[in-house]
């Protein structure tokens, strides 16, 4: 993204931003009034207030299912609320359609990201937008590319989306935001999926937005980028609205107490176990991605009962086709995945599973992998254990137990054990997920991204749970994004670069600047050392370079 | 091989239009299996507007008039049946699956009683007749005037709709507007786009186009005379398969329904083959189908793929 131009030299080709920065600076630029929304039985938003002024940066704050993206649909026409009043520079409006938004100037970067795959950048940036001038897509490409240009996003304006990074689709959701001439801009969750450099660079853009006089919502559930980002903070709890503060004059724990309703300990733990001998041992893995490109190259590394093992890397290096290969659902090039001195190549999904390997991958959509949508928790539940039974029919009762146990534990925001897990939030559908795999007492868990989207009291409820299995014994492969938590979780940490091992670290003995060097592929410690080849192994070397030459003769 | 060529253009508009209404439908991201009905309506429409019309005029028709009769009855008839599609599956969420085949099955059934009962046929051979008459200097051209100018004016009709569909999907707003609800209503809808308006829109035109297909069918290609909807229907259902076999491209249509027409009256060209032949011949099209089907698949880019969101209702609020 790199260097920024101011951003009123773009809005003086909007007429709608001409028209809105005339607008007196004193009366709020948004304000909400006592709304509210019902899904069916399910208040989703309760007697919310709200007001942001121009110029200003505000977060909005809250647990998962506390309504938050639900509010910001309704300002963005996504949604219409059941009651209440929407004010736009002191003047009553009505909401009705995404279009009505725009019109109003408002711009809505969701965290699922609304762009059609198949269109270019420039084509999905135009969408929607009519000039009342002659279509020419080459007229569009040059805009974009102007737009860009002057803030310094580098993009290719004709690159189709299912070939870009994450961050680069969301590059593209702001600049379709910007095109439009948005002078209210709301982000939802916007560093999820950011690598730290990323989220330094977004933050610096928004605060030259705020400069330049423009309005932005930002919901996030990273305390750091509240305190760092915005000027004040609303709190939402489960709907309801419970205050706005300024950043200046609180603090993080202050915060979440706000948002959670009661106190709440900050600190992750490190759990001190003995480590047994290894559970799970990779050698020299190579996987392809679906585009048959190398994702994984090489990768040794090995995990001890009672263990956590972190893998650090941008999104996108791999850890996806990692995952899958070790739960069997991706086929291996070369290397060896050994569980317990026992070959797990060529298993089934099922045998692998019932050897005690569980994994547990949160896609960014979330709902992607593992649960079915328009399935209750119960019948999800039952997703996995349903060969446990005898006879052909299924131990509903029993799942339903467990159902009940697991909303129980973890806190599931869930009308029943029966209502579809679509209606859900997010961080709800989460913790069925996750809760579901542990349940199943493996005794090597690879989770990806666990705590992804996920506010401060549901990640601590999942790092608790993971601790707990640890001390059980239990080896856990923790893929993460976090890198604070995860040098505060893990005992090591693996960092993944290309696909490739850059090293193996303790997490007590390394800086945060170290992992992200290793990440970015300048520090790369397997130029020195060997890493990931246990001492006491199950085999011994001449037995892993045998099993080594078997697999090969076998595949020719 | 000239009167094959020749007899492979004329039957392929029927293709044509019923393929490039399903087109313009399924990039609204409606997969509307009851096109094969819409276009027996479309058929009746036609049928009913053109005895209309004869009666009125006593038999002596004028070309221009008597082609708009055709043209705009068949288009209204079924773009009615396509409303009653569009109002299930766009308003009411029903599945687009059932749906479509409901109204196939009705529409067949539909048109069978209405044309045997309603529609006067008696001067269906003389209108007929001015409807496929071809371009006045096609005889004087030998071969060339044969292959490529012997044809009623609703062929050159139906291959210009096809461009004109493929530069309105790629080269205008409103083309773009429409294929990103097929692939994605939510952007569309979140980008301001009113997605209802176009889906409703979509599916009208796009029945309306596909009823040309029948009527076509009857007044040109089998020189007005009339049996059972039920051969309608079949050239419907080839039509939905041609859709897939052009990869929702509209001027891929133009020489994919060349093809399955080749192959459809191939079956009827050489002699000295038994029936059971002549029906194997028949399914060569349904057979190159799904080969396009297996090679798009394991090619598997994005670019030959059917619209994402197809067969997919979309609603706003859903969660």
């Amino acid at each position: 993204m790199g260097q920024i131009t101011p951003v009123n030299q773009i809005n003086k080709s909007f007429k709608i931003a001409e028209r809105r920065i005339a607008v007196n600076r004193s009366v709020p630029a948004i304000e909400l009034k006592n709304v509210t929304k019902r899904f069916g039985e399910v208040v989703a938003n309760k007697n919310v207030n709200l007001s942001v002024n121009r110029g200003e940066i505000l977060s909005l704050l809250g647990e998962n299912g506390s309504g938050k993206t639900t509010l910001m649909n309704m300002i963005s026409g996504i949604y219409y609320p059941d009651e209440g009043d929407i004010f736009i520079d002191g003047k009553l409006v009505n909401i009705s359609s995404p279009k009505d938004a725009f019109e109003h100037g408002i711009g809505m970067i969701h965290q699922h990201f609304k762009l059609v795959d198949v269109f270019t950048a420039a084509q999905n940036i135009v969408l929607g937008v009519d000039d009342g001038k002659k279509f020419s897509i080459k007229k569009v490409n040059s805009r974009v590319k102007e737009i860009a240009d002057k803030y310094g996003f580098e993009i290719d304006v004709k690159k189709k989306i299912y070939d870009m990074s994450v961050s680069e689709k969301q590059t593209i959701e702001i600049i379709k935001v910007l095109y439009r001439g948005a002078d209210i801009l709301i982000l939802d969750e916007p560093t999820a999926v950011l690598t730290p450099q990323e989220t330094v660079k977004l933050f610096a853009i928004l605060k030259k937005m705020k400069e330049d006089g423009k309005s932005v919502i930002i919901i996030t559930h990273k305390l750091n980028e509240v305190m760092e980002i915005s000027d004040r903070v609303a709190i939402l709890r489960k709907g309801e609205y419970i205050g706005t503060v300024n950043t200046a004059e609180t603090n993080e724990k202050e915060l979440t107490e706000m948002m959670v309703g009661k106190k709440v300990d900050l600190q992750i733990q490190r759990l001190k176990t003995d480590f047994d001998k290894p559970l799970l041992e990779i050698r020299d893995l190579s996987v392809k991605g679906d585009d048959g490109s190398v994702k994984i190259k090489d990768v040794s590394f090995y995990i001890r009962g009672g263990e956590i093992l972190g893998v650090a890397g941008v999104a996108g290096c791999g850890q996806k086709e990692l995952c899958e290969a070790v739960a069997g659902l991706r086929k291996i090039d070369s290397g060896l995945v050994m569980h317990k001195g026992e070959s797990l190549i060529g298993l089934t999904p099922k045998q692998i599973i019932e050897k005690g390997v569980s994994m547990s991958f949160i896609p960014e959509d979330r709902l992607g992998m593992g649960l079915a949508p328009n399935f209750s928790i119960t019948d999800n539940m039952m997703l996995k254990s349903y060969n446990d039974g005898k006879g052909p029919f299924v131990d509903r009762k029993t799942a339903r137990k467990n159902a009940a146990a697991l909303i129980k534990k973890l806190e599931i925001v869930t009308p029943s054990t029966e209502t579809p897990i679509r209606r859900l939030s997010g961080g709800n559908v989460q913790k069925v997920l996750v809760g579901r795999e542990i349940e199943a007492g493996p005794n090597v868990i690879v989770t990806a991204y666990p705590v992804r989207g996920l506010d401060i009291n549901s990640s601590y409820v999942i790092y608790d749970i993971l601790n707990e299995q640890k001390q059980k014994g239990t080896g856990i492969l923790f893929i993460g994004e976090d890198l604070d938590v995860m040098l505060a979780l893990c005992d090591k940490i693996m960092v993944l670069c290309h696909g490739k091992n850059m090293g193996i670290v303790h997490a007590s003995k390394v800086t945060k600047e170290d992992i992200g060097l290793m990440m970015t592929g300048s520090k790369n410690l397997t130029e020195e050392k060997v890493y990931g080849k246990a001492k006491d192994s199950h085999l011994s070397e001449q037995e892993w370079e045998e099993k080594k030459t078997n697999t090969k003769e076998a595949e020719d | 091989m000239t009167s094959l060529l020749v007899g492979s253009i004329s039957l392929a508009t029927v293709f044509l239009f019923g393929s490039i209404g399903e087109i313009i439908t399924e990039k609204a991201g409606h997969l509307n299996l009851g096109i094969p009905g819409i276009m027996c309506v479309g058929t009746a429409g036609g049928c009913l507007g053109v005895s209309l019309y004869m009666e009125m005029c006593n038999g002596n028709a004028s070309w221009i008039l008597l082609i708009l009769v055709a043209l705009v009855f068949a288009f209204a008839f079924a773009a009615i049946v396509g409303g009653i599609y569009a109002l299930l599956t766009v308003s009411m969420h029903c599945n687009q699956n059932i749906t479509g085949l409901a109204i196939t099955t009705f529409g067949a059934g539909f048109t069978q009683f209405f044309i045997d009962t309603y529609v006067d046929r008696t001067h269906f051979d003389a209108a007929s007749k001015v409807l496929s008459s071809s371009l006045p200097f096609a005889s004087n051209l030998g071969w060339f005037g044969e292959v490529f100018l012997s044809y009623g004016i609703f062929v050159y009709f139906a291959i210009a709709v096809a461009i004109a569909t493929t530069y309105f999907l790629n080269k205008t707003r409103a083309g773009l507007h429409l294929r990103a609800i097929g692939e994605n209503p939510a952007t569309a809808d979140a980008a301001g786009i009113n997605v209802t308006l176009y889906k409703y829109v979509a599916i009208l035109v796009g029945s309306g186009i596909a009823g040309l297909g029948g009527m076509f069918y009857i007044m040109d290609y089998i020189g007005g005379s009339w049996e059972n909807a039920s051969t309608i229907e079949a050239l419907g259902w080839l039509s939905v398969a041609l859709v897939i076999f052009s990869m929702w491209k509209p001027h891929f249509s133009i020489i994919g329904s060349i093809i399955f027409a080749c192959f459809y009256i191939l079956a009827f060209k050489i002699t000295g083959i038994t029936f059971t032949q002549m029906a194997l011949l028949k399914l060569l099209p349904y057979v190159i189908t799904i080969i396009v089907l297996i090679a798009t698949s394991v090619i598997g880019s994005k670019g030959v793929q059917p619209p994402a969101a197809l067969g997919l209702n979309y609603f706003r609020e859903e969660r």
